[in-house]
């Protein structure tokens, strides 16, 4: 079961979890991340632009490689666009495997590669006033375990 | 301004939007390398050259840049790097 979407709105993860734990049968684990809007250095609101022929596609061809990569039953990549407040659920992975390895693994790899590689553009405002997010080294590095 | 029949749309990605004061903007058709530099502001055009931006055309990133050739109803994206974590 594969699910890869781009969400307007905010979403409530385990909403999507519960029915793709459903929709693996026979699984033997599952790992989800959610990564949420961090609630830091006065951060009232972030903004993630995308650019529609490329975002998405790009998510499916990262669900490709990790298909390639591990041996999964199952695979939700969920991602919010749009403005968003702390606390609200930005990114959920979740990955459905005959072994944990495989499960644990794949999400890692989306995780690492969704914040390193795909096409999102962040901005946050702080003190009333928008700041483009920009790329940190640590992100470079993350990918490069893989 | 060209029509959007016969012209190349330019898109600008996070922060070059705020650069270029808009998000897309239209320009004669065909567009290579040098004509896009040249239908960008200085320094806006010095950024895009740079190596932290990618070029994208019809949907596809271009592995080099330089060898851009848009055509009439081509859209081309100018995408600064993404904003990690």
């Amino acid at each position: 079961m594969r699910d890869i979407r781009l969400l307007q709105d905010p979403f409530v993860p385990g909403a999507l979890v519960g029915p793709f734990t459903h929709a693996n049968p026979g699984l033997g684990g599952v790992c989800t991340f959610v990564g949420e809007v961090r609630g830091d250095e006065n951060v009232q609101a972030l903004e993630l632009t995308h650019y529609e022929p490329l975002t998405l596609p790009g998510m499916h061809d990262l669900a490709d490689r990790a298909f390639d990569r591990f041996d999964l039953m199952g695979l939700l990549m969920v991602h919010r666009i749009g403005r968003m407040h702390p606390g609200e659920p930005i990114v959920c992975v979740s990955a459905a495997a005959r072994h944990r390895r495989d499960a644990i693994d794949a999400v890692d790899f989306c995780m690492d590669h969704l914040k390193g590689a795909a096409w999102f553009w962040k901005r946050e405002m702080r003190g009333g006033e928008w700041h483009w997010i920009e790329p940190r080294e640590a992100d470079y590095e993350d990918l490069a375990r893989w | 301004m060209a029509s959007p029949g016969e012209s190349v749309t330019i898109v600008f990605l996070g922060p070059l939007a705020e650069r270029a004061g808009t998000q897309r903007r239209l320009v004669s058709a065909p567009l290579d390398w040098s004509g896009l530099l040249g239908a960008l502001e200085p320094a806006l055009a010095e950024e895009v050259a740079g190596a932290r931006v990618h070029v994208a055309c019809s949907g596809k990133v271009l592995g080099d840049k330089t060898a851009l050739d848009a055509r009439a109803g081509d859209e081309i994206a100018l995408l600064p790097p993404v904003s990690g974590g």
